[in-house]
């Protein structure tokens, strides 16, 4: 028993206390390791000191200590006269503001820009917060509503007729055509080899032509007599909004389910109904200013956003056709993506700028504008059709086997179960085609249009403002508000690959 | 009593539909001749369109014009150039000044693309904030903005030719471009390239040699001491007999501007160090995420081998990273050749600048020319773009293999 005692052996005394263990966390941690912990890493850390510090510092240095702030010309911001080397030439930018963000647009017009930016803002960020509910009223109005209006107010003027004009005008531009290639082929036929197999061809679209010149003979009958009453714009209104609800109501399902795709319907137009009111369209509506007055980030966000709405419609077209089981139409749709995304953004505006014109009959002239939104859509588009794309593989051919188990149509397999879904799994890289068509804009001012860039190049040459520290202050402000469109942009995208791989995180 | 097999039935009228519409039969056959007559539609309206304004115009159409004289210079030529010269060879020059500023552009890119990955992936804190911001910066900046900020603001600002910033005394910086001293060839030039050109051969063969002797043999030659001798000694060793393959002209400051070396115009640095940093935020970032794709176990798994840290890097994290690296490392360089096109906004003499931008509006031939300048990128991108489907195929093959 006694031995069991003294071979057991307890412990009289405190052990004492061991130093704490190093700290790893807070901002003493982060220096111990991941600074200074070993030679390597302290030099690396020295070598990194230095690239902050000659290139914040100075950055900083020029932007805020060495500014000038205000002044009414250049003699403010020069050396001399300041009586320090001078860094910013904050004056230079205030004079230059309107400049920079309207262009030349008409100063009593541009509550119109400024209205039409607070729209753009008020409907957008809904569109942006996922929390936010009736996702699809809220895009349907930008995507949709929002151009049009914005069309209204930024370029003013009104309309002379509604849908029925539009329609039968278009109709009878496309039968002239067809007849205008009919009446070609039978003038060659005359001297062509093949002349006989030719002359049947040409009859044929003649006589093509023809029927459909009976075929739309009311819509044109119906036009002329609109635009023979006092109120051509209510009446082609309402004859249009009639026509619309009524096939609405059918295609909904008539009687029985039709009810709802009319009230819809019917909303929607008296919606019309009160922007044209609203806006004086259908008197004229608002003072006209045209395009070549526009300028500076007006020009900047027009283009991107009609980039934005006009090439996803487009990247779904092609995506769907590159897809489709029938050869033409995928053939088509691949030779087409290839080409748009094979050639530089600036050929495209040059072909834009220069070819198009050429490929238009001779008495429609295109606005510069309006050449350059073309060209910058096709790019685009063919860049959206590869993000979709990657979104429409994503899906399990489970889904659409589903559907069509289901015996949905293959118009309604894809726009109510491919689509949403693979649209959904494809935001972020959509954002970020976003992000590179918004720092692609800036390239309109190669082709004489003055955007941001545009602008800010046109104000260097102003005498008035030319100091050493003019294109560095010039660039500093232009590049943070880019900065701040990019960087907003990219963020909300990763915010979005967050939330959409949520499950997956561990 | 046997019974042979019947033959199917012809099915001609399944076979006709499926050629003429794939697998969506009939429909398809009719989706496709409606496609066809609109597309068959407008390239008639697009041709009578043309050929219409063309004649209102007095423009005659066809590439008779790339014969005549184009009659006015170009900055900077890479073959002999004159003004009395062709539109043809105007397409060449153009063409040749594209090549050279995206070749240059995509080796500053791929350094400095690779230094600033390195970076962000370094262990040290501060020199991954460092690369961080550096690739936010410069990703969310128009390239435009870049390009014209280097040659507007930054190159403008440069002093004079006569207080030129000098690098080391050889080359000298200033508002008119860039002087480095011009290599002037001598009596051993000749012997001195074709050593090296033997040597270069020489130390490939033995890499092979090498390699089968490893792979067939398990036999583990050291070459590295023998091409080091081939690519330097050997070299060394003909100047030495035959005297300098080259000299060096130093440029002087003469007057008002510099005597000797060879300038490069302010609108190439401009544009190569704007292509070139662009480039190189979005190749860190591919560079980043090939590495960071190769699992944590594999450098564990190579350590545990009994590597050392270099050779397991070497031999297993960087060819399974390369794998994912290079097919969108490829499109970053066909961006930047792309994106090289930008040079029309500084007056860089390159393919749209001079065929695009100067000839166009002498000749006014738009349809010819823009046609040709968009063939030469498609076809650049497109022979890329097929080169990489052979590396992807060989990829998988070994993959699979």
């Amino acid at each position: 028993m006694s031995d069991v005692i003294s071979s057991s052996f307890v412990r009289q005394d405190l052990l004492a206390e061991r130093p704490a263990p190093v700290k790893t966390t807070g901002f003493i941690g982060l220096m111990r390791t991941r600074l200074f912990n070993s030679p390597t890493n302290i030099l690396l850390t020295i070598v990194g000191a230095l690239l902050l510090w000659f290139t914040i510092v100075p950055s900083v240095k020029f932007l805020m200590v060495d500014a000038v702030w205000s002044g009414k010309d250049r003699t403010a911001c020069l050396a001399e006269n300041a009586g320090f080397a001078v860094g910013a030439c904050w004056p230079y930018i205030q004079a230059k503001l309107p400049q920079l963000i309207y262009g030349f647009y008409p100063e009593a017009e541009r509550w119109r820009v400024n209205l039409t930016l607070l729209l753009a803002v008020v409907l957008l960020l809904p569109l942006l917060i996922p929390r936010l509910p009736a996702k699809s009223l809220n895009a349907g109005l930008f995507f949709v509503a929002f151009p049009v209006v914005a069309f209204f107010l930024l370029h003013g003027g009104g309309i002379k007729g509604f849908g029925l004009s539009w329609t039968a005008g278009l109709l009878q531009l496309f039968d002239e055509s067809i007849v205008g290639a009919g009446q070609a082929l039978l003038t060659s036929s005359r001297t062509s080899a093949v002349g006989p197999l030719l002359w049947v061809l040409g009859s044929l679209i003649v006589l093509l032509g023809t029927v459909i010149h009976w075929l739309i003979f009311p819509l044109t009958w119906l036009r002329d007599f609109i635009q023979g009453t006092g109120q051509p714009v209510w009446a082609d209104f309402a004859v249009t909004a009639g026509i619309v609800c009524l096939i609405a109501f059918v295609l909904g399902g008539g009687v029985r389910t039709g009810g709802r795709a009319l009230a819809s319907s019917i909303a929607t137009f008296i919606a019309i109904a009160i922007v044209i009111k609203l806006m004086d369209l259908d008197r004229g509506g608002l003072p006209v200013v045209t395009t070549n007055l526009w300028g500076g980030l007006l020009v900047t966000l027009v283009v991107s956003v009609t980039g934005i709405v006009t090439s996803l419609p487009i990247g779904i077209a092609l995506a769907l056709g590159r897809r489709s089981t029938i050869p033409l139409i995928r053939i088509f749709s691949i030779a087409f993506i290839e080409f748009w995304r094979g050639v530089p953004l600036i050929t495209v505006l040059f072909f834009a700028t220069y070819m198009l014109p050429l490929f238009l009959p001779g008495n429609f002239t295109v606005d510069g504008l309006v050449r350059a939104l073309i060209g910058i859509a096709l790019f685009t588009g063919a860049y959206q059709a590869e993000n979709v794309r990657g979104g429409l593989a994503a899906i399990p051919r489970g889904q659409s086997e589903a559907a069509a188990a289901l015996g949905l149509s293959w118009w309604k397999t894809t726009s109510l179960i491919v689509l949403p879904q693979g649209l959904r799994h494809v935001i972020p890289n959509l954002v970020n085609s976003f992000i590179s068509l918004f720092k692609d804009t800036s390239l309109v001012s190669i082709v004489a249009l003055f955007d941001l860039l545009g602008s800010l190049r046109a104000s260097f040459a102003d005498p008035k403002w030319s100091t050493p520290s003019t294109a560095f202050t010039g660039f500093a402000f232009a590049g943070i508000i880019y900065f701040l469109f990019c960087f907003g942009m990219s963020r909300y995208s990763l915010f979005v690959e967050h939330r959409l791989n949520a499950h997956r995180r561990n | 009593m046997s019974t042979e097999a019947r033959k199917p039935p012809p099915q001609i009228a399944l076979k006709i539909r499926r050629i003429l519409g794939g697998k969506a039969g009939w429909n398809g056959v009719a989706v496709q001749f409606a496609f066809a007559a609109i597309l068959g539609w407008i390239g008639y309206e697009i041709v009578s369109n043309a050929r219409a304004n063309l004649e209102n115009q007095h423009i005659a159409a066809g590439f008779g014009f790339l014969r005549n004289n184009a009659g006015f210079d170009v900055n900077q030529t890479l073959i002999s150039y004159t003004g009395s010269d062709t539109f043809l060879r105007v397409f060449v020059v153009g063409l040749l000044n594209t090549l050279v500023v995206s070749v240059v552009g995509i080796v500053f890119a791929t350094v400095i693309g690779f230094i600033v990955a390195l970076c962000r992936l370094s262990p040290n804190w501060l020199l991954s904030r460092v690369g961080e911001i550096y690739v936010e910066v410069i990703r969310n900046l128009p390239l435009l903005f870049q390009i014209l900020f280097w040659y507007l603001a930054v190159l403008a600002a440069l002093p004079n030719p006569r207080q030129s910033i000098s690098l080391f005394g050889i080359a000298f910086i200033s508002n008119r471009g860039l002087v480095i001293p011009s290599p002037i060839g001598q009596s051993g030039l000749a012997p001195f390239l074709a050593v090296l050109a033997l040597g270069i051969v020489a130390s490939l063969a033995l890499r092979v040699y090498a390699r089968r002797a490893l792979f067939q043999r398990g036999q583990v030659i050291r070459i590295w001491p023998s091409v080091l001798a081939l690519l330097f000694g050997l070299p060394l060793a003909t100047m030495l007999v035959f005297g300098l393959p080259f000299t060096f002209e130093l440029p002087q400051l003469r007057g008002f501007n510099f005597a000797g070396g060879s300038r490069i115009i302010p609108e190439f640095v401009a544009l190569t160090v704007a292509l070139a940093t662009y480039t190189a935020a979005f190749i860190a970032e591919i560079v980043r995420a090939g590495i960071l794709s190769v699992h944590k176990g594999q450098m564990e798994a190579g350590s545990s081998l009994g590597l050392s840290r270099g050779a397991t890097l070497r031999l297993i994290v960087v060819p399974q990273a390369m794998r994912v690296i290079v097919p969108p490392l490829t499109n970053q360089y066909l961006n930047l050749t792309k994106n090289s096109s930008l040079a029309v906004a500084i007056g860089y003499p390159d393919l749209v600048s001079v065929f695009a931008g100067t000839s166009l509006s002498q000749t006014g031939q738009a349809i010819e020319i823009i046609a040709m300048t968009m063939g030469v990128y498609l076809l650049i991108s497109l022979l890329t773009s097929a080169i990489m489907s052979v590396y992807g195929w060989r990829v998988s093959r070994s993959l699979g293999a």
